[in-house]
Protein backbone atom coordinates (compact mmCIF):
# COMPACT_ATOMS: atom_id res chain seq x y z
CA UNK A 1 0.00 0.00 0.00
CA UNK A 2 2.61 2.34 1.26
CA UNK A 3 4.88 1.24 -1.91
CA UNK A 4 2.16 2.08 -4.87
CA UNK A 5 1.63 5.72 -2.67
CA UNK A 6 5.21 6.49 -2.79
CA UNK A 7 5.18 5.73 -6.60
CA UNK A 8 2.70 7.85 -7.81
CA UNK A 9 3.57 10.59 -6.01
CA UNK A 10 6.88 10.06 -7.42
CA UNK A 11 9.41 9.59 -4.07
CA UNK A 12 8.15 12.84 -2.20
CA UNK A 13 7.91 12.64 0.99
CA UNK A 14 5.00 13.89 3.17
CA UNK A 15 6.87 16.50 4.93
CA UNK A 16 8.11 17.83 1.54
CA UNK A 17 4.26 18.18 0.84
CA UNK A 18 3.28 20.14 3.40
CA UNK A 19 6.69 22.55 2.78
CA UNK A 20 5.76 22.68 -0.88
CA UNK A 21 1.85 23.55 -0.11
CA UNK A 22 3.12 26.13 2.51
CA UNK A 23 5.48 27.73 -0.31
CA UNK A 24 2.71 28.16 -2.51
CA UNK A 25 0.41 29.96 -0.29
CA UNK A 26 2.57 32.60 0.81
CA UNK A 27 3.78 32.84 -2.87
CA UNK A 28 -0.23 33.18 -3.94
CA UNK A 29 -0.42 35.51 -0.45
CA UNK A 30 2.47 37.85 -1.65
CA UNK A 31 0.36 38.25 -5.33
CA UNK A 32 -2.70 39.12 -3.39
CA UNK A 33 -0.83 41.63 -1.31
CA UNK A 34 0.93 42.92 -4.29
CA UNK A 35 -2.48 43.13 -5.97
CA UNK A 36 -4.70 44.12 -3.16
CA UNK A 37 -2.33 45.84 -0.80
CA UNK A 38 -5.75 47.80 0.69
CA UNK A 39 -6.73 44.56 1.85
CA UNK A 40 -3.89 42.10 1.99
CA UNK A 41 -1.28 43.10 4.54
CA UNK A 42 1.98 41.53 3.34
CA UNK A 43 3.78 38.61 5.01
CA UNK A 44 6.19 40.85 6.00
CA UNK A 45 3.49 43.66 7.29
CA UNK A 46 2.07 40.91 9.40
CA UNK A 47 5.23 39.17 10.69
CA UNK A 48 5.98 42.90 12.19
CA UNK A 49 2.96 43.04 13.93
CA UNK A 50 3.27 39.98 15.15
CA UNK A 51 6.47 40.91 16.30
CA UNK A 52 5.59 44.19 17.59
CA UNK A 53 2.78 42.96 19.86
CA UNK A 54 4.28 39.83 21.09
CA UNK A 55 7.14 41.90 22.17
CA UNK A 56 4.62 44.20 24.18
CA UNK A 57 2.86 40.98 25.43
CA UNK A 58 -0.62 42.25 24.41
CA UNK A 59 -0.87 39.39 21.83
CA UNK A 60 -0.71 36.60 24.29
CA UNK A 61 -2.87 37.98 26.72
CA UNK A 62 -5.16 37.97 23.89
CA UNK A 63 -4.88 34.25 22.81
CA UNK A 64 -4.94 33.71 26.05
CA UNK A 65 -8.12 35.43 26.52
CA UNK A 66 -9.75 33.49 23.93
CA UNK A 67 -8.53 30.08 24.66
CA UNK A 68 -9.43 30.26 28.27
CA UNK A 69 -13.16 31.35 27.06
CA UNK A 70 -13.27 28.49 24.50
CA UNK A 71 -11.56 26.27 26.48
CA UNK A 72 -13.87 26.91 29.72
CA UNK A 73 -17.39 26.96 27.65
CA UNK A 74 -15.81 23.40 25.37
CA UNK A 75 -15.17 21.65 28.96
CA UNK A 76 -17.81 22.14 30.90
CA UNK A 77 -20.04 21.54 27.13
CA UNK A 78 -18.18 18.15 27.23
CA UNK A 79 -18.59 17.02 31.00
CA UNK A 80 -22.35 18.17 31.05
CA UNK A 81 -22.95 16.77 27.03
CA UNK A 82 -21.63 12.46 28.28
CA UNK A 83 -24.38 12.35 30.80
CA UNK A 84 -27.21 14.08 29.20
CA UNK A 85 -26.32 11.68 26.36
CA UNK A 86 -26.20 8.81 28.32
CA UNK A 87 -29.96 9.69 30.03
CA UNK A 88 -31.32 10.34 26.27
CA UNK A 89 -29.91 7.14 25.44
CA UNK A 90 -31.62 5.29 28.50
CA UNK A 91 -34.78 6.87 29.21
CA UNK A 92 -37.27 7.20 26.52
CA UNK A 93 -39.28 10.27 27.67
CA UNK A 94 -36.46 12.17 28.72
CA UNK A 95 -35.33 12.18 24.86
CA UNK A 96 -38.46 12.42 23.52
CA UNK A 97 -38.67 16.17 25.14
CA UNK A 98 -35.48 17.04 25.34
CA UNK A 99 -34.23 16.18 21.53
CA UNK A 100 -36.64 18.55 19.48
CA UNK A 101 -35.24 21.29 21.35
CA UNK A 102 -31.52 20.34 21.12
CA UNK A 103 -32.32 19.51 16.73
CA UNK A 104 -34.12 23.02 17.23
CA UNK A 105 -31.43 25.32 18.39
CA UNK A 106 -28.93 23.64 16.97
CA UNK A 107 -29.65 25.05 13.77
CA UNK A 108 -29.54 28.41 14.64
CA UNK A 109 -26.55 30.47 14.06
CA UNK A 110 -24.88 31.70 17.44
CA UNK A 111 -24.82 34.98 16.24
CA UNK A 112 -28.47 34.96 16.62
CA UNK A 113 -29.06 34.41 20.59
CA UNK A 114 -25.64 35.98 21.65
CA UNK A 115 -27.40 39.51 22.29
CA UNK A 116 -30.81 37.69 23.90
CA UNK A 117 -27.58 36.00 26.45
CA UNK A 118 -26.26 39.45 26.27
CA UNK A 119 -29.56 41.12 27.92
CA UNK A 120 -29.78 37.85 30.70
CA UNK A 121 -26.46 37.89 31.79
CA UNK A 122 -24.41 41.38 30.96
CA UNK A 123 -21.18 41.44 28.49
CA UNK A 124 -18.85 40.10 30.90
CA UNK A 125 -17.09 37.27 30.40
CA UNK A 126 -20.02 34.56 31.62
CA UNK A 127 -22.02 35.83 28.45
CA UNK A 128 -19.40 34.49 26.26
CA UNK A 129 -18.66 31.36 27.42
CA UNK A 130 -22.45 30.51 27.75
CA UNK A 131 -22.62 31.25 24.01
CA UNK A 132 -19.62 29.14 23.15
CA UNK A 133 -21.16 26.13 25.74
CA UNK A 134 -24.44 26.04 24.15
CA UNK A 135 -23.02 25.63 20.90
CA UNK A 136 -20.84 22.74 21.05
CA UNK A 137 -22.70 21.31 24.19
CA UNK A 138 -25.51 21.09 21.48
CA UNK A 139 -22.91 19.39 18.80
CA UNK A 140 -21.82 17.09 21.39
CA UNK A 141 -24.56 15.91 22.91
CA UNK A 142 -26.20 14.22 19.72
CA UNK A 143 -22.87 12.66 18.52
CA UNK A 144 -21.98 11.05 21.95
CA UNK A 145 -25.99 10.11 21.94
CA UNK A 146 -25.97 8.76 18.70
CA UNK A 147 -22.72 6.24 19.66
CA UNK A 148 -24.72 5.33 22.98
CA UNK A 149 -27.27 4.24 21.06
CA UNK A 150 -24.92 2.29 18.33
CA UNK A 151 -23.77 0.13 20.89
CA UNK A 152 -23.33 -2.99 20.01
CA UNK A 153 -26.51 -5.19 21.89
CA UNK A 154 -24.40 -8.45 21.31
CA UNK A 155 -21.76 -7.32 23.56
CA UNK A 156 -23.87 -6.10 26.47
CA UNK A 157 -25.45 -9.68 25.71
CA UNK A 158 -22.31 -11.42 25.81
CA UNK A 159 -21.44 -9.34 28.84
CA UNK A 160 -24.31 -10.07 31.02
CA UNK A 161 -23.91 -13.57 30.38
CA UNK A 162 -20.38 -13.67 31.62
CA UNK A 163 -21.60 -12.05 35.16
CA UNK A 164 -21.85 -8.60 34.59
CA UNK A 165 -23.72 -6.47 36.39
CA UNK A 166 -25.54 -2.94 35.04
CA UNK A 167 -22.82 -1.28 37.04
CA UNK A 168 -20.20 -3.53 34.67
CA UNK A 169 -21.81 -3.31 31.87
CA UNK A 170 -21.66 0.84 32.06
CA UNK A 171 -18.16 1.24 32.86
CA UNK A 172 -16.41 -2.02 30.95
CA UNK A 173 -19.04 -2.18 27.63
CA UNK A 174 -20.96 1.25 27.02
CA UNK A 175 -18.12 3.33 28.04
CA UNK A 176 -15.27 1.68 26.02
CA UNK A 177 -17.48 0.84 23.21
CA UNK A 178 -18.50 4.75 23.09
CA UNK A 179 -15.52 6.34 23.41
CA UNK A 180 -14.97 6.76 19.64
CA UNK A 181 -18.05 8.54 19.37
CA UNK A 182 -17.02 10.96 22.27
CA UNK A 183 -13.36 11.78 21.07
CA UNK A 184 -15.54 12.53 17.46
CA UNK A 185 -17.67 14.75 19.37
CA UNK A 186 -14.61 16.22 21.34
CA UNK A 187 -13.30 16.74 17.99
CA UNK A 188 -16.46 18.83 16.22
CA UNK A 189 -16.91 20.39 19.97
CA UNK A 190 -13.52 22.17 19.85
CA UNK A 191 -14.22 23.33 16.14
CA UNK A 192 -17.23 24.67 17.07
CA UNK A 193 -16.17 26.69 20.23
CA UNK A 194 -13.79 27.84 17.66
CA UNK A 195 -16.10 29.15 15.41
CA UNK A 196 -18.13 30.54 18.00
CA UNK A 197 -16.03 32.22 19.64
CA UNK A 198 -16.41 35.12 17.31
CA UNK A 199 -19.30 35.39 18.19
CA UNK A 200 -19.15 35.62 21.65
CA UNK A 201 -16.71 38.57 21.08
CA UNK A 202 -18.66 40.89 18.90
CA UNK A 203 -20.40 41.67 22.35
CA UNK A 204 -17.29 43.60 23.49
CA UNK A 205 -15.13 43.64 25.93
CA UNK A 206 -11.03 44.47 25.48
CA UNK A 207 -9.41 41.30 25.44
CA UNK A 208 -9.37 38.03 22.98
CA UNK A 209 -8.99 37.43 19.43
CA UNK A 210 -11.64 37.81 18.50
CA UNK A 211 -11.79 41.41 19.43
CA UNK A 212 -8.18 42.33 18.66
CA UNK A 213 -9.83 41.76 15.15
CA UNK A 214 -12.48 43.80 15.69
CA UNK A 215 -10.63 46.80 17.09
CA UNK A 216 -7.97 46.78 14.03
CA UNK A 217 -10.62 46.34 11.60
CA UNK A 218 -11.78 50.00 13.30
CA UNK A 219 -8.58 51.83 12.46
CA UNK A 220 -8.14 49.46 8.98
CA UNK A 221 -4.96 47.68 10.82
CA UNK A 222 -5.26 45.33 7.85
CA UNK A 223 -1.74 43.76 9.29
CA UNK A 224 -3.65 43.23 12.73
CA UNK A 225 -6.28 41.41 11.20
CA UNK A 226 -4.90 38.92 8.82
CA UNK A 227 -2.45 38.21 11.68
CA UNK A 228 -5.53 37.06 14.13
CA UNK A 229 -7.11 35.15 11.30
CA UNK A 230 -3.94 33.39 10.99
CA UNK A 231 -3.77 32.71 14.66
CA UNK A 232 -7.48 31.83 14.86
CA UNK A 233 -6.14 29.11 11.88
CA UNK A 234 -3.45 27.91 13.84
CA UNK A 235 -5.07 27.26 17.19
CA UNK A 236 -7.71 25.03 15.47
CA UNK A 237 -5.03 22.57 13.98
CA UNK A 238 -3.79 22.29 16.76
CA UNK A 239 -6.71 21.66 18.47
CA UNK A 240 -7.71 19.09 15.96
CA UNK A 241 -4.16 17.54 16.26
CA UNK A 242 -4.50 16.83 19.79
CA UNK A 243 -7.93 15.44 19.22
CA UNK A 244 -6.59 13.08 17.03
CA UNK A 245 -3.92 11.74 18.84
CA UNK A 246 -6.00 11.19 21.46
CA UNK A 247 -8.21 9.46 19.12
CA UNK A 248 -5.13 7.58 18.00
CA UNK A 249 -4.23 6.59 21.33
CA UNK A 250 -7.65 5.41 22.54
CA UNK A 251 -9.19 3.97 19.70
CA UNK A 252 -7.14 2.28 17.73
CA UNK A 253 -8.78 -1.09 18.59
CA UNK A 254 -11.41 0.14 15.90
CA UNK A 255 -11.58 -1.88 12.74
CA UNK A 256 -12.21 0.58 10.49
CA UNK A 257 -9.49 3.44 11.48
CA UNK A 258 -6.60 1.66 9.90
CA UNK A 259 -6.48 2.17 6.59
CA UNK B 1 -18.91 -42.67 25.83
CA UNK B 2 -20.21 -38.99 26.71
CA UNK B 3 -23.91 -38.21 27.07
CA UNK B 4 -25.07 -41.33 28.06
CA UNK B 5 -25.48 -40.19 31.95
CA UNK B 6 -29.28 -40.23 31.97
CA UNK B 7 -29.34 -36.99 34.64
CA UNK B 8 -30.91 -34.16 33.41
CA UNK B 9 -29.66 -31.26 33.13
CA UNK B 10 -31.22 -28.65 31.84
CA UNK B 11 -35.41 -29.21 31.91
CA UNK B 12 -37.29 -27.02 29.14
CA UNK B 13 -40.92 -27.38 30.73
CA UNK B 14 -43.73 -26.33 28.21
CA UNK B 15 -42.30 -22.95 27.06
CA UNK B 16 -44.57 -20.38 25.47
CA UNK B 17 -42.81 -17.12 24.04
CA UNK B 18 -45.17 -13.87 23.11
CA UNK B 19 -43.35 -10.67 21.49
CA UNK B 20 -45.76 -7.63 21.38
CA UNK B 21 -45.42 -6.25 17.99
CA UNK B 22 -47.14 -3.72 15.92
CA UNK B 23 -49.22 -6.11 13.93
CA UNK B 24 -50.25 -7.74 16.99
CA UNK B 25 -49.48 -10.60 18.81
CA UNK B 26 -46.62 -12.70 18.11
CA UNK B 27 -46.01 -16.26 19.15
CA UNK B 28 -42.35 -17.39 18.91
CA UNK B 29 -42.50 -20.54 21.03
CA UNK B 30 -45.82 -22.89 21.58
CA UNK B 31 -44.95 -25.14 23.94
CA UNK B 32 -41.47 -26.52 23.91
CA UNK B 33 -40.60 -29.66 26.50
CA UNK B 34 -37.29 -30.87 26.04
CA UNK B 35 -34.78 -32.15 28.10
CA UNK B 36 -31.31 -32.11 27.77
CA UNK B 37 -29.00 -34.86 29.62
CA UNK B 38 -25.66 -34.18 31.29
CA UNK B 39 -22.76 -33.88 28.94
CA UNK B 40 -25.47 -34.00 26.22
CA UNK B 41 -24.61 -32.81 22.78
CA UNK B 42 -27.45 -31.43 21.22
CA UNK B 43 -28.07 -29.98 18.11
CA UNK B 44 -31.22 -27.62 16.73
CA UNK B 45 -32.31 -26.71 13.30
CA UNK B 46 -35.01 -25.16 11.86
CA UNK B 47 -36.17 -22.42 9.26
CA UNK B 48 -35.61 -18.91 10.78
CA UNK B 49 -37.99 -17.86 12.80
CA UNK B 50 -38.83 -21.11 14.40
CA UNK B 51 -37.21 -19.79 17.58
CA UNK B 52 -34.43 -21.99 18.26
CA UNK B 53 -32.54 -18.18 19.08
CA UNK B 54 -35.13 -17.65 21.44
CA UNK B 55 -35.28 -20.93 22.98
CA UNK B 56 -31.57 -20.27 23.64
CA UNK B 57 -31.63 -17.18 24.77
CA UNK B 58 -34.33 -18.47 27.55
CA UNK B 59 -31.98 -20.90 28.57
CA UNK B 60 -29.25 -18.33 28.63
CA UNK B 61 -31.60 -16.05 30.82
CA UNK B 62 -31.32 -13.18 28.69
CA UNK B 63 -35.08 -13.60 27.98
CA UNK B 64 -37.78 -14.78 30.31
CA UNK B 65 -40.53 -17.27 29.18
CA UNK B 66 -44.53 -15.71 28.74
CA UNK B 67 -44.77 -19.42 30.43
CA UNK B 68 -43.32 -22.52 31.55
CA UNK B 69 -39.78 -22.37 32.88
CA UNK B 70 -36.80 -23.75 32.34
CA UNK B 71 -34.41 -25.46 35.24
CA UNK B 72 -30.64 -26.39 35.19
CA UNK B 73 -29.76 -28.46 37.83
CA UNK B 74 -33.33 -28.56 39.71
CA UNK B 75 -33.18 -24.49 39.86
CA UNK B 76 -35.19 -22.53 37.64
CA UNK B 77 -33.71 -19.86 35.32
CA UNK B 78 -33.92 -16.36 36.17
CA UNK B 79 -31.23 -14.43 34.75
CA UNK B 80 -27.85 -15.47 33.01
CA UNK B 81 -25.35 -17.02 35.77
CA UNK B 82 -22.13 -18.60 35.11
CA UNK B 83 -23.27 -22.06 35.13
CA UNK B 84 -24.36 -21.44 31.20
CA UNK B 85 -22.34 -20.04 28.39
CA UNK B 86 -22.98 -18.39 25.07
CA UNK B 87 -21.28 -18.35 22.15
CA UNK B 88 -22.64 -15.91 19.34
CA UNK B 89 -22.68 -15.71 15.33
CA UNK B 90 -21.48 -12.54 15.30
CA UNK B 91 -18.59 -13.41 17.97
CA UNK B 92 -19.55 -10.56 19.97
CA UNK B 93 -15.52 -9.81 21.06
CA UNK B 94 -14.91 -6.66 22.85
CA UNK B 95 -13.22 -5.10 20.15
CA UNK B 96 -11.34 -2.40 22.76
CA UNK B 97 -9.86 -5.68 24.43
CA UNK B 98 -6.88 -7.75 23.40
CA UNK B 99 -7.44 -11.57 23.29
CA UNK B 100 -6.16 -12.34 26.17
CA UNK B 101 -8.31 -9.50 28.09
CA UNK B 102 -11.57 -10.59 26.17
CA UNK B 103 -10.93 -14.07 27.55
CA UNK B 104 -9.71 -12.83 31.29
CA UNK B 105 -12.99 -10.52 30.80
CA UNK B 106 -15.26 -13.22 32.67
CA UNK B 107 -13.06 -14.49 35.17
CA UNK B 108 -12.45 -11.27 36.78
CA UNK B 109 -16.02 -10.28 37.23
CA UNK B 110 -16.00 -13.63 38.93
CA UNK B 111 -13.64 -11.61 41.21
CA UNK B 112 -10.52 -14.06 40.40
CA UNK B 113 -7.00 -12.86 41.32
CA UNK B 114 -5.17 -11.05 38.36
CA UNK B 115 -2.47 -13.74 38.24
CA UNK B 116 -5.10 -16.63 38.39
CA UNK B 117 -7.43 -14.96 36.02
CA UNK B 118 -4.02 -14.67 33.76
CA UNK B 119 -3.32 -18.19 34.41
CA UNK B 120 -6.71 -19.49 33.37
CA UNK B 121 -6.99 -17.31 30.11
CA UNK B 122 -3.48 -18.41 28.86
CA UNK B 123 -4.74 -22.02 29.21
CA UNK B 124 -7.70 -21.79 27.21
CA UNK B 125 -5.53 -19.64 24.81
CA UNK B 126 -4.20 -22.25 24.49
CA UNK B 127 -6.68 -24.83 23.77
CA UNK B 128 -7.78 -22.85 20.70
CA UNK B 129 -4.34 -22.79 19.43
CA UNK B 130 -3.89 -18.79 19.56
CA UNK B 131 -0.81 -18.11 21.74
CA UNK B 132 0.66 -15.95 19.83
CA UNK B 133 -2.20 -14.00 19.20
CA UNK B 134 -2.95 -13.75 22.96
CA UNK B 135 -1.58 -9.50 22.77
CA UNK B 136 -3.31 -9.06 19.53
CA UNK B 137 -6.68 -7.08 19.33
CA UNK B 138 -9.91 -8.94 17.52
CA UNK B 139 -9.43 -6.38 14.29
CA UNK B 140 -5.84 -8.34 13.33
CA UNK B 141 -7.84 -11.42 13.65
CA UNK B 142 -9.93 -13.77 11.17
CA UNK B 143 -12.89 -14.75 11.40
CA UNK B 144 -12.45 -18.37 12.53
CA UNK B 145 -9.89 -17.15 14.72
CA UNK B 146 -12.45 -14.82 16.87
CA UNK B 147 -14.54 -17.46 16.85
CA UNK B 148 -11.65 -19.32 18.59
CA UNK B 149 -11.28 -17.16 21.28
CA UNK B 150 -15.29 -16.38 21.83
CA UNK B 151 -14.69 -19.95 22.76
CA UNK B 152 -11.96 -19.64 24.81
CA UNK B 153 -13.72 -16.75 26.42
CA UNK B 154 -16.94 -18.97 27.23
CA UNK B 155 -14.64 -21.92 28.37
CA UNK B 156 -12.74 -19.83 30.49
CA UNK B 157 -15.47 -18.88 33.13
CA UNK B 158 -16.18 -23.00 33.57
CA UNK B 159 -19.98 -23.50 32.29
CA UNK B 160 -21.07 -26.71 32.60
CA UNK B 161 -23.86 -25.93 29.94
CA UNK B 162 -22.43 -24.49 26.49
CA UNK B 163 -25.04 -22.28 24.47
CA UNK B 164 -23.85 -22.20 20.90
CA UNK B 165 -26.32 -19.55 18.80
CA UNK B 166 -25.24 -20.77 14.95
CA UNK B 167 -21.32 -20.15 15.96
CA UNK B 168 -19.93 -21.34 12.53
CA UNK B 169 -22.65 -19.41 10.38
CA UNK B 170 -20.62 -16.85 9.36
CA UNK B 171 -17.43 -18.76 8.31
CA UNK B 172 -16.19 -20.50 5.31
CA UNK B 173 -16.68 -24.05 4.72
CA UNK B 174 -12.59 -25.37 5.33
CA UNK B 175 -13.09 -23.13 8.16
CA UNK B 176 -16.17 -24.37 9.72
CA UNK B 177 -15.00 -28.17 9.50
CA UNK B 178 -12.11 -27.27 11.04
CA UNK B 179 -13.83 -25.75 13.80
CA UNK B 180 -16.20 -28.29 14.54
CA UNK B 181 -13.26 -30.55 14.66
CA UNK B 182 -11.81 -28.71 17.34
CA UNK B 183 -14.93 -28.54 18.73
CA UNK B 184 -15.74 -32.02 19.38
CA UNK B 185 -12.10 -32.40 20.58
CA UNK B 186 -12.58 -30.02 23.26
CA UNK B 187 -16.14 -31.69 24.34
CA UNK B 188 -14.40 -35.15 24.64
CA UNK B 189 -11.80 -33.65 26.91
CA UNK B 190 -13.49 -30.85 28.86
CA UNK B 191 -17.13 -32.92 29.37
CA UNK B 192 -20.09 -30.06 29.08
CA UNK B 193 -23.80 -29.90 27.90
CA UNK B 194 -23.88 -28.59 24.86
CA UNK B 195 -27.07 -27.05 22.75
CA UNK B 196 -25.75 -25.90 19.76
CA UNK B 197 -28.10 -23.95 16.94
CA UNK B 198 -27.52 -24.32 13.51
CA UNK B 199 -28.94 -24.41 9.80
CA UNK B 200 -26.63 -26.51 8.76
CA UNK B 201 -27.70 -29.92 8.66
CA UNK B 202 -24.38 -32.06 7.97
CA UNK B 203 -23.19 -29.63 11.21
CA UNK B 204 -26.01 -30.96 13.15
CA UNK B 205 -25.16 -34.61 12.43
CA UNK B 206 -21.82 -34.73 12.42
CA UNK B 207 -21.50 -32.77 16.02
CA UNK B 208 -24.74 -34.23 17.84
CA UNK B 209 -26.15 -36.91 20.02
CA UNK B 210 -29.36 -35.83 19.43
CA UNK B 211 -30.85 -33.31 16.39
CA UNK B 212 -33.85 -31.15 17.29
CA UNK B 213 -36.00 -30.39 14.70
CA UNK B 214 -38.28 -27.32 15.31
CA UNK B 215 -41.11 -26.15 13.12
CA UNK B 216 -41.87 -22.35 12.38
CA UNK B 217 -45.51 -20.45 13.39
CA UNK B 218 -45.58 -20.84 15.75
CA UNK B 219 -42.12 -22.59 17.08
CA UNK B 220 -42.35 -25.74 18.16
CA UNK B 221 -40.14 -29.33 18.37
CA UNK B 222 -41.47 -30.84 15.68
CA UNK B 223 -39.16 -33.84 15.72
CA UNK B 224 -36.02 -35.18 17.55
CA UNK B 225 -34.04 -37.26 16.06
CA UNK B 226 -31.38 -39.76 17.78
CA UNK B 227 -27.86 -39.68 15.69
CA UNK B 228 -26.15 -43.61 16.55
CA UNK B 229 -23.31 -42.85 14.46
CA UNK B 230 -20.35 -43.50 17.01
CA UNK B 231 -17.35 -40.94 18.00
CA UNK B 232 -15.07 -39.84 16.83
CA UNK B 233 -16.65 -38.37 13.98
CA UNK B 234 -14.65 -36.78 11.33
CA UNK B 235 -14.79 -35.92 7.27
CA UNK B 236 -15.17 -39.50 6.42
CA UNK B 237 -17.92 -39.49 8.40
CA UNK B 238 -20.06 -37.68 6.08
CA UNK B 239 -20.02 -40.44 3.65
CA UNK B 240 -20.84 -43.61 5.71
CA UNK B 241 -24.40 -45.14 4.61
CA UNK B 242 -25.82 -44.24 7.61
CA UNK B 243 -24.87 -40.13 7.76
CA UNK B 244 -26.71 -40.02 4.79
CA UNK B 245 -29.68 -41.27 5.59
CA UNK B 246 -30.04 -39.32 8.55
CA UNK B 247 -28.96 -36.32 6.60
CA UNK B 248 -31.58 -37.09 3.86
CA UNK B 249 -34.26 -37.85 6.60
CA UNK B 250 -33.70 -34.62 8.30
CA UNK B 251 -33.21 -32.47 5.54
CA UNK B 252 -36.54 -33.59 3.87
CA UNK B 253 -38.14 -32.52 7.37
CA UNK B 254 -36.41 -29.33 7.52
CA UNK B 255 -37.39 -28.41 4.09
CA UNK B 256 -41.14 -28.95 4.08
CA UNK B 257 -40.81 -26.49 7.51
CA UNK B 258 -39.05 -24.02 4.86
CA UNK B 259 -41.70 -24.31 2.64
CA UNK B 260 -44.68 -24.15 4.64
CA UNK B 261 -43.01 -21.01 6.34
CA UNK B 262 -42.17 -19.10 2.51
CA UNK B 263 -46.45 -19.93 1.91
Amino acid sequence: MSQRKSEKQGFVPNWAWTLISLALAVVLWLVASGRWPAVFASPLEVWEAFLDRTASGVLWEHVWASLSRVLTGFGIAFVVSIPVAFLMAWYDAFRHVVEPWIQFIRNIPPLAYVFLIIAALGIGQVSKITVIFIASFLVMVITVYQGVRGVDVTLIKAARVLGATQKDIFFKVTIPASTPFILTAARLGLSTSLTTLMASEIVGGDKGVGMMIQQASGYYQMDVVLLGIILLGIIGICFEKIVLFLERRFTGWQETIQR
Amino acid sequence: MAGDNSTVKVHINHVVKKFQTRKGEMVALNGVDLDIHENEFVCVVGPSGCGKSTLLNIIGGLEKPTEGSVTVDGREVTGPGSDRGIVFQQYALFPWLTVEKNVEFGLKLQGKPKEEAAEIAQRYIKMVELEEFAKAYPKELSGGMKQRVAIARAYAVNPKVLLMDEPFGALDAQTRTQLQQELLVTWEKEQKTCFFITHDVEEAIILGQRVIIMCARPGRVKDVVDIDIPYPRDQKTKMSPRFLELKNYIWNQVYQEYLSVRK
